[in-house]
C-alpha cells in the first residue's frame, strides 16, 4: 500500500475488491481509482483507437481514460469511470477494450498503423470498393468499435422516476454551492442542493487548508448538522443534475444504490425531474492538460487530480513525482506533495518568470517534451534553455489552467464567451433563464471568491422571487491568483494527445486544418474529438486553441463549443424508469378479462387493450380450428363477444344533432330517437377517417362509437370541433368507453337468448327493429342499453351495462344460452365474421381511402357542411375509381394474402400497372376457402373477372376471382328478421 | 415546458397534445362560394414560425380544454395561454 497520512477515508474498515481478477483492498471513502492507485495500479485501460495503455487522468467525472466494467452477470456495466465509482466490499471490476489482457493487448498493433487511423480515416479508408462496405468494412469496424461490452441480459434492478419542486436548485456542493445553499436555506426558501459526489465539499476536499481560520472538515460537519435541521432544504448526494430544460425544469440522476453491491429491495437509480424557480450553477471547473509528446502514459495526470488523490484519499501515486505547469496552481500540488513527504523531482514551469514557492526544484521557462515507460511513466524529457534532460519520475501532474464547467449554462444554446484575462470560456448571457452561474463555473475559482460568489448568487436568485436573504458568515479562505500564461500544447513531431478517449492528437487537428475541416463542428466530426462518454470535457477547449493557433485566429474567432445534455452518461435503464416489459405503457383490461382468462382465452394486444383473441377448447389443435368453430357457432346459433374497447362518446345538448351533422359526412340530425345510424367521419383533407354507430337515445342525447384504435384521436377531434370551431353550439361531450361494458350478441338465436335476460322488454322485430336502440333494465333491475346493430351480418344486438357488471352479464348469457349453443368468440372470429359480411374496419380505413372507395360516396352529404366534405370532392379524390371488392381464389386451396397487390392477368407487375391491393384476408368457414377484401380499379364493374394477387416478397402470384364484398347474405335479410 | 393553463395554473407540457398553428380555428364555410380554394389553404397552408406563434394545445391528460398558447418557438417562452373557446367566441362576436 502506498497510503499517505490524512485523507477523508475510514481506515478503521477495509473493503476487498478485485480488478481483472486480482484481489485488492481499500477503505470506505475510496473510489475505485483511488483504491487502485493506493495499491500501486497505474494501468487501468486501453485507448479506443490505438489501444494505448492508459491510467487515470482525473479525479472526477470528467475522466476519459479509466473506464472499467463493473460487476458480473446481468449487472455487468461497461464504461463506468473508476474515478467516480464508490468502492464497496466485493466490488468486481474489469478492464475493457483489450485482448487477451490489459498489459498485453493484441490490438495495440493499431498503434503501429497510426498513420492509417488519422483524422477522417473512417471517411477515407473504407470508401471502395463500394461492395465491401456492407460485407467487410462495416462488420469489421463494428467489431473493433466500442469500449466495454453489454451483458446482453435484462437489467435485474428497479429504477424510478420522481418529481421535485423548489424555489432554488443549487447544482454542485463545493465551496460556491455550499455557500449558496446555506444562504438560501437560512432564508426559509425551499432549496434543493444536488451534488454528484457521495461527500459534500467538492474541491474543498481535495485541497490542504483552503480556509485560514478553520478546518474544512469542521466547517462541513457544522453545515451538515445545520442542513439536517432545515426542513426546507433537501440535500441530494450522489445526484448529478445533467440537463437544463425549458421553464426551470432540470433532469437529475440520483445513484441511490450504485455504491452497494446490489440494491436489495430498493431502487438502483432515480431519475428526478426538478422544477426550480431559480437555479445556481456551482458546477466548478475542470482542469486542462497540456499536450506534449507521448503525454498519455499511465502516471501522467492532471495536477489537481494528483493533489486530490494525495489530500482526499491519502494516495501517493509514485515515490517521485514531477509537475508540468503554466500557472501557480501546479506549484500548489508540489507544495502539498512535499508536505506529505513525497519527493518532488521537479516543477517544470513554462513561464520564464516563474518563482519557486517552496522546497522543490523549479525549472522555469522549461517544457516537457517527451516521456518514457511502456505501461507506466518512468521518466520525462525536459527542454530548458535549448538543452534536453531526462528526469526519472513515476507520476507527472500537468496543469494548463481551469475550464469553468459551463455545460448546463449552454443547454439552451447559450454560447460561452471567451474571457481574455482568464484565458477561459465563461457562461454566456443566453443560457437557461433563471440559472445563475457561481464560483469556479463562472471563473470565481479561488476558495474565497467561490464562497462569496455562491452567497451572492443565492441572494440575487431569491431576490427575484421576493425572498429576502443575506450572506452568512463564511470562512476566511485563500484567494491566490493563478498567474496563468497560456500554453496550449508543446510543439513537436511526435504524437501529443488532446483527446485521450478518442485518441485525437495535435497532428490530427493539424491534418483536419490542412483538409479544411476548420469550423469546430467539422473538426469534431472529422477527428471524433469530444465524442463518447466524456464528451471532450478535458479536450474540447484545448483542441479549439490548437486550431486557433493553426488558423492564426483568436480562440473566440475560431469558435466555441457548446454542450448538450447529459452532463455525464445516463443509463437507458434510468431514462426508462419502470416502463419496461408489460409496464412499458398502461394495459387496459376489458370487463370480461378475468372471466375470459378462466375460459382459457388467448389474448392479443389491441392498442393499450388486451382483448380475447379466441377461446380454445380441449382437443382443438390449431387456432384456426377454434376460430372456425366460433364463427360457425355464431352463424348457426349465437355468439357473444366483448366489444367494450370500441370508443363510446356521449353527446348531449340542445344542438347535439347539429353538432354531429358537422362531424359525420352523413346526416345525423334527422335520426329518430330510438334509432341507430352508421356514421362515417372524414378528415378535413377528405380522406375517410373512422366509422361507427350513432345512437339517438333522446332528443338531446346521442351515443356515438368509434373504432378501438381511434377512440382517443376522435374524442380529441370532437372536442376540438366543439371548443375551437363551434363553441356557440349547446353541446357537451364525455368519453364513456370505460364506463359501459358492451357485449355483442350475434346469431339467429340472439333474440331468444336476450329475451331470457331482459325485464319484460319487447324484443319483437316490430317493436325493436333492425337499427333500433333503447334503454331498459335486465336481470331484475340492472340498467342497460340495447342497440340492434350487426357487424357479423347476423341478427345481432349490442348490450351495454355499467362496466362492473360486464363479466357477470357475459357469464350469465353464456350459461343461459347453453341450450342455444351460446359461444364466446374473440377478435379473430369477429374479424372473420365482418370480412365475410364485407364490413370495412381499420384495414380499409387506413387513412389512404375515401368514402367512394368504400362504396359510400353517396353518403357524403352535399346539403350540409361537414368536416372533410369539401376536400373529398376534389378532382383527384373524386376520380379515384378503386372500389371495395371481395376476392376468392380460383383454386380453392390457394391462400389470400393481405397486402398483396392486384394486377390484370398477363400484365407486368409494377407501380404503373398496379390495380389496387388486398386489405383484409382470412379463411372463411362459411365460403369454405380463403377470402379477401380489397380495393380494385373499376372494382364495381369487374365482378367475375380473374385478377392476379402478387406478393413479390414471397414470390407469390395467385389468381383470384372478383366477387361481391358481401360473402354472407348480400341482401341483408338475416339482419332484419 | 410548463403551460400556464388559464383555469388550472402551470401544468406540465407532457399533459398536453400539440396541434400547431392556431389558424386551424378559422375554418372556412363549407357551403361558401369559394369553399374549395378556402379549404385548400385552410388544410395545407399552415404556418410554422421561427418566433412568436399562436398554437393549439389540448389538455388531454387534464381537463380536456383546447388552449391557444402564444409561444416563442425559438426560446420556448410562453407569452399567453387562452381557452380556444374564448378566443373563438370573441372573434365570432366581433364578426357579428
Amino acid at each position: 500500500m502506498t497510503r499517505l497520512s490524512g485523507g477523508v477515508i475510514d481506515r478503521s474498515r477495509t473493503l476487498s475488491f478485485t480488478f481483472d481478477g486480482q484481489a485488492y483492498q481499500g477503505h470506505p471513502g475510496d473510489t475505485l481509482a483511488s483504491a487502485l492507485l493506493a495499491n500501486g495500479v497505474r494501468l487501468m485501460g486501453r485507448s479506443f483507437k490505438y489501444h494505448r495503455p492508459r491510467g487515470v487522468l482525473s479525479a472526477g467525472s470528467e475522466e476519459p481514460n479509466a473506464l472499467v466494467e463493473l460487476r458480473t452477470g446481468a449487472r455487468r456495466e461497461p464504461n463506468t469511470r473508476a474515478t467516480v465509482v464508490e468502492l464497496f466490499d466485493g466490488l468486481e471490476a474489469k478492464s475493457q477494450n483489450r485482448w487477451p489482457s490489459l498489459s498485453f493487448d493484441a490490438l495495440a498493433v493499431n498503434d503501429l498503423f497510426a498513420p492509417f487511423f488519422a483524422a477522417g480515416f473512417y471517411y477515407k479508408t473504407f470508401m471502395w470498393p463500394k461492395a465491401f462496405w456492407e460485407k467487410v468494412y462495416e462488420p469489421a469496424i463494428r467489431r473493433a468499435a466500442g469500449l466495454g461490452s453489454l451483458s446482453m441480459l435484462p437489467d435485474p434492478d428497479a429504477y424510478d422516476k420522481g418529481f421535485l419542486h423548489c424555489d432554488l436548485l443549487v447544482i454542485g456542493g463545493g465551496a460556491a454551492g455550499l455557500s449558496a445553499a446555506l444562504t438560501a436555506a437560512r432564508s426559509g426558501a425551499r432549496v434543493i442542493l444536488a451534488d454528484e459526489d457521495f461527500r459534500l465539499g467538492g474541491r474543498l476536499l481535495a485541497e490542504s487548508g483552503p480556509f485560514t481560520d478553520q478546518s474544512v472538515d469542521a466547517w462541513i460537519a457544522g453545515l451538515e448538522a445545520e442542513f439536517a435541521s432545515l426542513p426546507n432544504l433537501r440535500v441530494m448526494r450522489r445526484t448529478t443534475v445533467w440537463g437544463a430544460y425549458d421553464h426551470g425544469i432540470f433532469a437529475a440522476l440520483e445513484r441511490v444504490a450504485d455504491h452497494l453491491s446490489t440494491p436489495g429491495e430498493g431502487v438502483r437509480q432515480t431519475l428526478w425531474r426538478i422544477t426550480a424557480k431559480r437555479a445556481v450553477l456551482a458546477a466548478g471547473a475542470t482542469e486542462r492538460h497540456i499536450p506534449f509528446a507521448n503525454n498519455d502514459r499511465p502516471g501522467i495526470m492532471l495536477s489537481g487530480a494528483l493533489r486530490a488523490y494525495a489530500n482526499r484519499w491519502a494516495v501517493r501515486p509514485a515515490e517521485r513525482v514531477a509537475i508540468f505547469t503554466n500557472n501557480d496552481d501546479g506549484h500548489r500540488t508540489a507544495l502539498d506533495l512535499r508536505a506529505k513527504g513525497v519527493e518532488v523531482a521537479a516543477v517544470v514551469d513554462s513561464r520564464a518568470e516563474a518563482k519557486v514557492l517552496g522546497d522543490y526544484p523549479l525549472l522555469a521557462g522549461a517544457l516537457v517534451t517527451g516521456s518514457r515507460g511502456r505501461l507506466g511513466l518512468k521518466a520525462i524529457r525536459v527542454a530548458q534553455h535549448g538543452r534536453d534532460q531526462w528526469i526519472p519520475c513515476g507520476a507527472l501532474g500537468v496543469s494548463g489552467g481551469w475550464n469553468p464547467n459551463v455545460h448546463l449554462a449552454s443547454h439552451h444554446r447559450g454560447r460561452p464567451v471567451w474571457d481574455e484575462a482568464q484565458q477561459t470560456f465563461l457562461p454566456g448571457e443566453e443560457g437557461p433563464p433563471g440559472l445563475i452561474p457561481a464560483g469556479a463555473a463562472v471563473g470565481e475559482g479561488s476558495t474565497h471568491a467561490a464562497l462569496m460568489s455562491g452567497a451572492r448568487a443565492a441572494v440575487k436568485a431569491l431576490d427575484a422571487l421576493g425572498i429576502k436573504a443575506s450572506p452568512p458568515n463564511l470562512p476566511e479562505a485563500e484567494d491566490r491568483p493563478l498567474g496563468l500564461k497560456p500554453l496550449w500544447h508543446v510543439p513537436g513531431k511526435a504524437r501529443a494527445w488532446v483527446d485521450f478517449q478518442n485518441d485525437v492528437t495535435v497532428k490530427d487537428i493539424a491534418l483536419a486544418h490542412q483538409e479544411n475541416m476548420r469550423p469546430v463542428e467539422h473538426l469534431k466530426r472529422w477527428t471524433t474529438l469530444g465524442m463518447a462518454t466524456d464528451q471532450g470535457k478535458t479536450a474540447n477547449v484545448t483542441a479549439l486553441a490548437v486550431m486557433a493557433e493553426l488558423t492564426g485566429k483568436t480562440i473566440p474567432e475560431t469558435g466555441t463549443t457548446i454542450f448538450r445534455p447529459p452532463y455525464t452518461p445516463v443509463s437507458l435503464s434510468a431514462l426508462g424508469g419502470g416502463n419496461t416489459g408489460t409496464h412499458f405503457r398502461p394495459r387496459r383490461l376489458t370487463p370480461t378479462h378475468v372471466w375470459a382468462e378462466g375460459r382459457g382465452a388467448v389474448f392479443v394486444e389491441v392498442g393499450q387493450w388486451m382483448r380475447a383473441q379466441y377461446f380454445p377448447r380441449p382437443g382443438e389443435k390449431t387456432w384456426r380450428e377454434t376460430v372456425d368453430r366460433e364463427v360457425l357457432a355464431t352463424r348457426a346459433g349465437v355468439g357473444i363477444c366483448d366489444v367494450t374497447t370500441l370508443g363510446k362518446i356521449d353527446v348531449q345538448g340542445k344542438d347535439a344533432g347539429a353538432f354531429l351533422n358537422r362531424i359525420y359526412c352523413n346526416a345525423m340530425a334527422s335520426l329518430k330517437v330510438g334509432m341507430v345510424r352508421y356514421g362515417l367521419m372524414l378528415r378535413e383533407d377528405g380522406q375517410a377517417w373512422d366509422d361507427g354507430t350513432c345512437a339517438r337515445l333522446a332528443e338531446d342525447q346521442y351515443v356515438v362509437t368509434t373504432t378501438t384504435a381511434q377512440a382517443g384521436p376522435i374524442y380529441r377531434h370532437m372536442e376540438f370541433c366543439r371548443q375551437g370551431l363551434w363553441p356557440e353550439l349547446d353541446v357537451q361531450l364525455i368519453s364513456t368507453t370505460d364506463a359501459w361494458a358492451q357485449l355483442s350478441v350475434a346469431g339467429p338465436q340472439a333474440r331468444v337468448l336476450l329475451e331470457r335476460i331482459v325485464d319484460g322488454f319487447d324484443l319483437s322485430n316490430a317493436a325493436f327493429p333492425f337499427m333500433a336502440c333503447g334503454e331498459l333494465t335486465i336481470a331484475g333491475g340492472l340498467r342497460a342499453r340495447l342497440f340492434r346493430i350487426s357487424f357479423s351480418g347476423e341478427l345481432a344486438y349490442e348490450i351495454a351495462v355499467p362496466a362492473r357488471y360486464g363479466a357477470a352479464l357475459m357469464g350469465r348469457l353464456v350459461s343461459l344460452g347453453a341450450d342455444l349453443g351460446a359461444t364466446p368468440y374473440g377478435t379473430e372470429a369477429l374479424g372473420v365474421l365482418r370480412i365475410e359480411k364485407g364490413h370495412a374496419a381499420g384495414n380499409e380505413l387506413n387513412g389512404q381511402t375515401t368514402a367512394q372507395m368504400l362504396g359510400m360516396g353517396r353518403m357524403v352529404s352535399v346539403k350540409k357542411d361537414s368536416i372533410g366534405a369539401v376536400q373529398s370532392r376534389r378532382e383527384g379524390m373524386a376520380a379515384d375509381s378503386r372500389r371495395l371488392v371481395g376476392l376468392v381464389p380460383v383454386a380453392a386451396t390457394d391462400p389470400v394474402v393481405a397486402g398483396s397487390h392486384l394486377f390484370t392477368e398477363g400484365a407486368v407487375h409494377n407501380t404503373g400497372t398496379d390495380q389496387g391491393w388486398i386489405t383484409s384476408a382470412c379463411y372463411s368457414p362459411h365460403v369454405g376457402s380463403a377470402i379477401g377484401l380489397g380495393f380494385l380499379t373499376e372494382g364495381e364493374a369487374r365482378q367475375g373477372e380473374v385478377v392476379i394477387a402478387a406478393n413479390p416478397l414471397e414470390g407469390q402470384a395467385i389468381r383470384l376471382r372478383v366477387v361481391s364484398p358481401h360473402f354472407v347474405d348480400p341482401e341483408g335479410g338475416r339482419l332484419r328478421v | 415546458m410548463l403551460i400556464p393553463h388559464p383555469l388550472l395554473g402551470p401544468r406540465d407540457a407532457g399533459e398536453f397534445t400539440y396541434l400547431g398553428d392556431a389558424r386551424l380555428l378559422e375554418r372556412p364555410d363549407g357551403l361558401g362560394p369559394d369553399a374549395p380554394a378556402a379549404f385548400h389553404d385552410y388544410v395545407y397552408l399552415r404556418d410554422n414560425i421561427a418566433g412568436v406563434q399562436r398554437e393549439l394545445w389540448f389538455h388531454e391528460q387534464g381537463d380536456r380544454s383546447w388552449l391557444v398558447v402564444t409561444r416563442d418557438t425559438l426560446t420556448h417562452e410562453i407569452l399567453k395561454a387562452e381557452l380556444a373557446r374564448d378566443v373563438v367566441l370573441a372573434r365570432k362576436e366581433a364578426g357579428k
